[in-house]
């Protein structure tokens, strides 16, 4: 059941969008986040509802799987909804006891849904697409200049792509506990709240001591092989743009300047 | 108290390009009594299968009874079942949580909803049963020895009195002699309290001298499914499957390949033991 998440998952594929440099889709999803937010009509949405179709397809992942890992936030954009529709003031269409639907309540909370899966299908597109070692890579290539002003770049790059690695490996571990758990009559399922919390005692005690275990014995085999930092470190496969590289920067600053025409003209 | 499984399918991640047909068309009874060894290569499935058996995964396809009811039936309670037929996972680390050995062993007991003297009796009894010293009941899970947690995980599911035990890999990671005590310990529960076992393992040398039946998986099918004797005749196919006779066996076959008369089938090492020294005797006298 938790294997279900697939919020940044990788996908294994062989496509255009998964062979583009990672500080391309690193940028190229920045540029989109903010092309979200100019847009602010419906011909400005349906553009980049259109761009974003268009790189799903390209990006050979199947739709159905990327709509699967929306279902985890679907709460969240509900409660979204529902608090833009019944706390905007303005011209009323619905009352009832306390509760009022504005008509302005009613278009601020379709934008902002509409805003909120645009935003996280287009960014889990770039995890879908890059495995979290070229993502980390690309991040770290990009930030860089910081490292002139004393940011320690490299460690927190490194960081990432522990942190990253180590998500699919808990999800697996939390499910098998979880199990393990089930097996000795434990329900996660039912109960009220606070039954329900309690209940995860016997999951999170197990999961936590694993995870302080792996912790150690990866600190351990680092050291085991004198890691000491970035300085110096040279790449096994250094980042290389290419011609697709060159051409996906100018499409996506193509598409943020249609969106901005899209806003002033419309 | 039986239980069956009818052409029973599981598929892993169904619609996305690395979906994993883990089982496929499996048909199997398990009858009262029975001490059953689940072997095979890792990957082929036996996990998988075993978690069916006390509905924790859902068959993609097929049917599964316990005691002629269908678990997925209407108004089947799974959590109950779940008492009934008990599944051991491999790494204690997994379940143990609780401050102390003794708690951790009432979970069980606990969630089945007994009240607070059955409970306690029937942990200190599952304690007893696999032979953790009473004077470490109040120690934490997480300081005991490999061994010793391996038998308090063992301890919480018996505390759940099941008439299945399944346990998965139970002697991953121990060394000779905690292998040897856990399995003693296994076959003890079977003679005794005739409880059934299903050993799930990838070593032939742990289930060849316990299991009355072997089911032999591969590629996410039943290969095998005989007495011991009768599955270890299959040397060419149990190798092509990354399987190995037990030691024994390959001893025997040996000495009979050159010219001694033994018993080539032989599995333990007790009953190779006699077979060696009767032939030196009846060479000798």
């Amino acid at each position: 059941m938790i294997r279900e998440i697939t919020i940044g998952q990788y996908y294994d594929e062989e496509s255009v969008i998964h062979r583009l440099d990672p500080r391309v889709k690193l940028v190229a999803t920045l540029i989109y986040i903010i092309s979200i937010f100019v847009v602010n009509n419906i011909p400005g949405y349906a553009f980049v509802v259109v761009f974003l179709g268009i790189c799903i397809a390209l990006s050979h992942v199947p739709f159905k799987f990327i709509v699967k890992g929306l279902k985890p936030v679907m709460i969240i954009l509900f409660i979204t909804i529902a608090f833009n529709m019944l706390l905007t003031p303005g011209e009323i269409l619905w009352k009832f006891w306390i509760l009022k639907i504005s008509r302005e309540g009613l278009k601020a909370g379709a934008t902002m849904a509409l805003r909120l899966t645009l935003l996280i299908t287009g960014s889990s597109l770039m995890t879908l697409t890059t495995t979290p070692n070229n993502l980390t890579d690309g991040m770290e290539r990009l930030l860089r200049p910081l490292t002139r002003i004393r940011v320690p770049v490299h460690e927190i790059a490194m960081m990432m792509s522990i942190a990253l690695r180590f998500i699919p490996i808990l999800l697996e571990e939390t499910d098998i506990i979880m199990k393990a758990q089930m097996a000795r009559g434990a329900d996660f399922e039912s109960g009220n709240i606070f039954r329900r919390a309690k209940a995860l005692v016997p999951l999170l005690v197990p999961l936590f001591v694993s995870a302080f275990r792996r912790a150690n014995d990866l600190a351990m085999a680092m050291e085991a092989r004198c890691y000491r930092g970035g300085e110096g470190r040279t790449k096994m496969k250094p980042l290389k743009y290419n011609g697709r590289d060159y051409a996906a920067y100018a499409i996506v600053w193509l598409f943020l300047a249609g969106c901005i025409v899209l806003r002033i003209v419309l | 108290m039986s239980m069956t499984l009818e052409h029973v399918n599981c598929i892993y991640s169904a619609d996305t390009n690395h979906s994993v047909h883990a089982l496929k068309d499996i048909c199997l009874t398990i009858n009262d009594g029975e001490f059953i060894g689940l072997i095979g290569h890792t990957g082929c499935g036996k996990s998988t299968l075993v978690q069916h058996l006390n509905g924790l995964i859902r068959p993609t396809d097929g049917l599964i009874t316990y005691n002629g009811q269908d678990i997925y039936g209407k108004g089947f309670n799974r959590k109950e079942l779940r008492g009934h037929v008990g599944l051991v996972f491999q790494y204690p680390e997994h379940q143990l949580f609780e401050n102390d050995v003794f708690s951790d062993v009432c979970f069980g007991p606990i969630n089945l909803g007994l009240d607070r003297k059955e409970v306690e009796l029937r942990a200190y009894e599952a304690l007893h049963a696999v032979g953790f010293p009473d004077e470490d009941f109040e120690s934490s899970p997480f300081e005991i020895s490999g061994g010793q947690k391996r038998r308090v995980a063992i301890a919480g599911v018996l505390a759940m009195k099941p008439d299945i035990l399944i346990l998965d890999e139970p002697t991953a990671g121990l060394d000779p002699k905690g292998r040897e005590d856990i399995l003693e310990l296994i076959s003890r529960l079977h003679r005794e309290n005739s409880m059934t076992i299903i050993l799930v393992s990838h070593s032939m040398d742990d289930v060849a001298g316990y299991a009355e039946r072997l089911i032999v998986m591969d590629h996410g099918s039943i290969a095998y499914d005989d007495k011991p004797q009768e599955v270890f005749k299959n040397v060419r196919e149990l190798e092509a499957m990354g399987l190995a006779l037990p030691e024994v066996t390959y001893i025997m076959r040996t000495l009979k390949r050159n010219g001694y008369d033994v018993d080539d089938t032989l599995t333990t090492i007790d009953e190779a033991v006699d077979a060696i020294v009767s032939l030196y005797k009846s060479r000798h006298s």
